[in-house]
Order: structure tokens, then sequence, then C-alpha cells
């Protein structure tokens, strides 16, 4: 207990004007690899976002498939856009639950008194889960192809539907992140998380066409942002559309709606996510 | 470390009332103080975890609300719950903190190393944390607070929840820390423990400073050697504590639940004198304890006087009634 330690190379003698970007990189970084470190020790949480969407894709690839009818299409090429989106919604799961438990725990106290940029430790959160969706989404089209989906387009749809992908996934994280600041404990993201995805995804085209359902529900699946995000995953990879039922604008041009939604959940939800950890962790 | 007329406001609770404190660079400073007597408080001001609603704080020369980033590179905080990460191994908690306190991979991994050993946690570096004992948490913590060399290093309640061999292994390493220059600001329940480490003592209670002082000189203010008499009945509190009058220069405390009066006694005293004269007075003392100040006797004496001459007021009003009711 007595071992001297040796003479403190101070770290902040020569760094005060050094670029303010790089140090907020190399913070997040930080924050990045504790996340994944995370991940190594408790390889579980991967779960969900692989073997929870596969499973997802058997059930519907092959128990209630058959019984859905795509007019003039192939159920399996349907369905693929449909379990995509539904998958990233629910990672907004993920950075909710991270975040809350931090939160709730000693270590944010630890985080908060050493001279660190706040959003460092946010975007060290979202650097980890953008890495499970992309595994996410990896795992879908490969098991996709499995089951028999196919694109029908071009390399520039195909990258453009991977980029949407990849966009829409980030606005989950955000969203996903102001649910973490908000809840108290991490056990309440399950019952928000499923309380708003839930509804949202199965109450739009991700897995049944809306024509088949009732008038009312017709409605609110044609407005729902899911439905247009789907069909605009589908219409990139060239998948089987069924026919719009409402028209409104945003399902008239799916993919430009899908981007113009993503583009303003973004702006929400980011600087709202930054404002709200900042009161979240401020006393 | 300066502070001046620090409060803080809780909605309507004032956790924290026009705190001052003036600490010396190499000095211990030790905020005495029950629970919820603002010490956490003070500490998170001061540590820049919270925003004071009134007065200022400045630390190693800087604010800590202007500055506050700055503060953070000079000082080490070591909160009362453990603020490590659960998840992953000793070893890389303290390199993680490395990196954030800007040391390259190289330096960081060395200091942690550095700092496994002093700490007599290298056995357990590869271990993860959440699988730590309390004592092995609250070592691993520290450790991060010494990660940066701090210039003044606060830790709230070190040693709650540690044996006694882990207690005094702290006790000697804050000495070594404080001995090459550190400046240290502790907060305890034990004035045991103010008393062995602390240069500076301060008193908090409900949120306000109600001494200040060397270890020494709050000691000679209570009266370290302490006598408590308890009697059968309320009626003879009164009574007692004329008697003990006669062998103290302090003002007797009272405990109306224990039916006890304790008292600072004078130096030389004798126990045998004591009982004599107190049985002469006719007074049926059941039970008698000599024993060293604790922080009770700082509390009773210092916080509460009021409220025991009170009692004792209201003690010799019911015994002239009930007397007098006799007599009629």
């Amino acid at each position: 207990m007595t071992v001297a330690l040796s003479p403190n190379a101070h770290p902040y003698d020569h760094d005060d004007s050094s670029n303010s970007v790089s140090r907020l990189f190399a913070e997040t970084m930080v924050f990045t690899r504790r996340n994944l470190e995370h991940i190594r020790q408790i390889p579980e949480k991967l779960l969900d976002v692989t073997v929870q969407p596969l499973m997802f894709v058997l059930l519907f690839a092959f128990v209630f498939g058959g019984a859905i009818d795509v007019q003039g299409g192939n159920y399996r090429e349907y369905l693929i856009g449909g379990i995509l989106i539904q998958s990233l919604s629910f990672g907004m799961m993920g950075p909710a639950t991270a975040i809350a438990t931090d939160l709730n725990e000693g270590v944010i106290d630890r985080f908060r008194s050493l001279p660190v940029s706040r959003s460092a430790y946010l975007l060290g959160h979202y650097l980890a889960e953008i890495a499970g969706m992309v595994l996410s989404i990896i795992v879908l089209l490969g098991a996709g192809l499995i089951v028999g989906w196919r694109t029908h387009t071009d390399i520039f749809h195909i990258g453009e539907a991977i980029l949407l992908l990849l966009v829409f996934a980030s606005a989950m994280i955000w969203v996903g992140t102001i649910i973490g600041i908000l809840v108290r404990s991490p056990d309440a993201v399950m019952g928000v998380g499923f309380v708003i995805v839930f509804p949202l995804t199965f109450l739009s085209s991700a897995f049944v066409p809306i024509g088949t359902m009732p008038n009312v529900l017709q409605w609110f699946a044609s407005c729902n942002p899911v439905t247009v995000f789907v069909a605009a995953v589908r219409e990139l990879f060239g998948n089987p559309l069924t026919p719009v039922t409402k028209h409104v604008w945003p399902l008239d041009h799916p993919v430009l709606a899908a981007w113009l939604y993503s583009v303003a959940i973004l702006a929400i939800t980011v600087p709202v996510a930054l404002r709200r950890y900042r009161i979240r962790t401020t006393d | 470390m300066v502070a001046h007329g620090l409060g803080k406001r809780f909605g309507d609770l004032w956790a924290l009332r026009d705190l001052d404190l003036d600490v010396a660079p190499g000095t211990v400073l030790g905020l005495l103080g029950h629970n919820g007597a603002g010490k956490t408080t003070a500490i998170r001001i001061l540590t820049t975890l919270s925003e004071p609603t009134t007065g200022t704080a400045s630390v190693a020369g800087l604010d800590v609300v202007g500055q506050a980033a700055a503060v953070r590179r000079r000082i080490g905080v070591a909160s009362q719950q453990a603020t490590v990460d659960g998840l992953m191994s000793a070893r890389l908690n303290l390199e993680m903190v490395g990196r954030l306190h800007r040391l390259g991979k190289g330096e960081a991994r060395r200091r942690a190393d550095e700092l496994l050993e002093r700490l007599d946690l290298t056995d357990a570096g590869s271990r993860l944390v959440k699988t730590f004992s309390g004592g092995m948490r609250r070592r691993l913590d520290l450790a991060a607070c010494l990660v940066s060399a701090p210039e003044v290093l606060f830790l709230d309640e070190p040693t709650t929840g540690l044996d006694p061999r882990s207690r005094n292994d702290l006790w000697e390493m804050l000495r070594s820390l404080v001995r090459d220059g550190t400046t240290v600001i502790l907060t305890t329940q034990y004035l045991e423990e103010a008393d062995r480490l602390a240069d500076d003592i301060v008193v908090l209670d409900h949120g306000v400073s109600v001494a200040h002082g060397t270890p020494t000189e709050l000691k000679a203010q209570i009266g370290n050697d302490r006598l408590d008499v308890k009697v059968v009945h309320a009626d003879q509190l009164p009574m007692a504590a004329d008697v003990l009058r006669g062998y103290s220069s302090k003002a007797p405390s009272f405990d109306e639940d224990l039916l006890t009066v304790s008292i600072a006694l004078n130096d030389g005293t004798r126990l045998i004198d004591v009982v004599r004269t107190l049985d002469d007075a006719g007074v049926d003392a059941v039970d008698m304890n000599r024993r060293e100040a604790t922080l009770d006797d700082v509390f009773l004496t210092l916080t509460a006087p009021k409220r025991g001459s009170e009692f004792a007021q209201s003690v010799v009003d019911e015994s002239t009634t009930s007397t007098e009711s006799v007599s009629v």
C-alpha cells in the first residue's frame, strides 16, 4: 500500500489548445469500447438483434406466410423489408436499457466528474448500438437470401436501401436514447418500448397487405410511418408492393417520404437527447 | 480550496446553508455529520457534480461553476457509492479513466498496473468488477480517483462498509498521499476517523456548520472524557445533573428515552467520588459508563444545548408541580 507512485506526467500540460473535435472523437471511442466490452462480457445482449429477428423470419416465412396472399408476388420477398424495419425499430430498446442502467448506477458520477464532454458518452452508446444494428441487417439479409428473398433493382437502389436502413437505425437509436434518459429504471424500458413499437410495427404493412384490414386500421396503417419505411425498402429492393388503399402523400412517395421522416426524427431526437441528458445529469 | 456562503436548496429544503471553508494545500479537512447533514451535498458542489444555489467555491484557484472542466482535471472524487463499471475488469476500468484523462494508451495501461499494485488489486486485475467484494470495489474506486494524480482528493465516507483492516490500510494510504502534497477533503460519521486523519474538522448538522476547529480544539470544547449516568426515573435526571455539574465545567446533556445524563468530566476526576456524591444526594443511579467522546456528544453538545436545557427545565417544573400536589 505504500509503493510510491511515479512522478506525475501531468496529462494536461499541452492540450488546452488541441482540437476539440478530435478530443470528442477520442472520448467517444473510449465510451464505444466500453459498450463493446459489455457485449463481449455478456454476448447474450446480442440475441435481440440476431436470433430474435431470425425467429421472425422463420415464423413468417414458414408458419404464417402460407396463409398471407401478396397479390402477384412472393411473400418471402415481401416479408424481408417488413422484418428489417421491425427489427431496427425494436433496436431502440438496446440503447434505452443501457443508458437507463448507467443512469441508475454510480458509474455515471465517475464520468461526470471526469473532464469529458457529455455528448461523448451518448455518442459512444450510439456507435456501439449502430454496430449491433449493422450486424442485425447482415443477419436478416443473409437469412432472407436463404429463404428465397431476392433483389430486382440495380446496385445504386440496393445501396440506397441499405443507407436508408442505416439512417433509420440511427433515428431509432436516438429515440431509444431519449427513452433511456427519461425512464426512472431500466425495467421500465421494456414496457415503454413495447407500448410504442408493437402497435406501430404490427399495424403497418410490415407483415400483411393493408387491404386485408378493417377500414379504420387501413387509415392508421396508411398514415403510419413504419408502413412508409417498409414500402421504401421494398421499392428500392424491387420487392412486391401491395396496392395502396388509402392515398396519403407519404405512402404515394415512400422513398422520398422515408428520407424526410428520417431527417426529421434525427433533427428532433439528437438535440432533445443531448438536452435531456444534460438536465438529467445536473443537480 | 475555498468556499464562501455555499448553499443548496432542493425544493423547500435547504440541504446546505452558508458553508464557509478554507483548506490549505496538503492538509486534510474532515466534514463530520450524521446522514442528511449536508456532507454529500457539499462534496457534490465542490466536485462540480451539483451547482450551488448560493455562494461560490473554488478548487485550486478555479471556480467550480465557471471553470468546472478545469476543476475536474485537478480533482479525484470517490463517491459514497463506488463508481466503477461492474461489467469490465478492474484493469479496463482504470485504463478507461486514464484514457478519459487524456493519457496515451501505453501510459494509461502502465498507470492502471501501478495503481492495481498500490491498492493490492493486482491479482484481481483481470476479474470482472461485479464479482468484487465491497472493500475491493472501494479500493478500485480510490484507484480510479488517483489515475490523474489529482491535487485535491474528495472522499465521501471512504471507510463506510470496510472491515477494520481495510480501513486501517486506507487511512495509511491517505496519510502517505497527504505527505506527498495531496489535499484531502473527506466526510465521515465517525469522530474517531476525523480525529485520526483531519487537520481541521467542520461539524455539519441539518445543513449548517455548527463547529469548526482542529480535532484537539473540538474535543476540548466538548470534553473528551465523558460520563453517562442512567437513573431509574425521569424525575431524577435534574438531581443527577446537579451532582454531575460539580465535576464538570460544561453543561450536561440529556437523553430522555434512555433516562441518561451525559457530561464531560474535569481532568483527574475519580469515578468513586462521583458514585459517592450521587448516592449521598439520593440519586438512584442504575448504570454508569465512562468513555471517550463520540459524534453523538458533539451533536448533543454543539447542536442541541437549547433542547437539553429546555428539557431539564420542563422536568424541574414537573417535579415541582408534583411536589406541590403532594404537600396540598
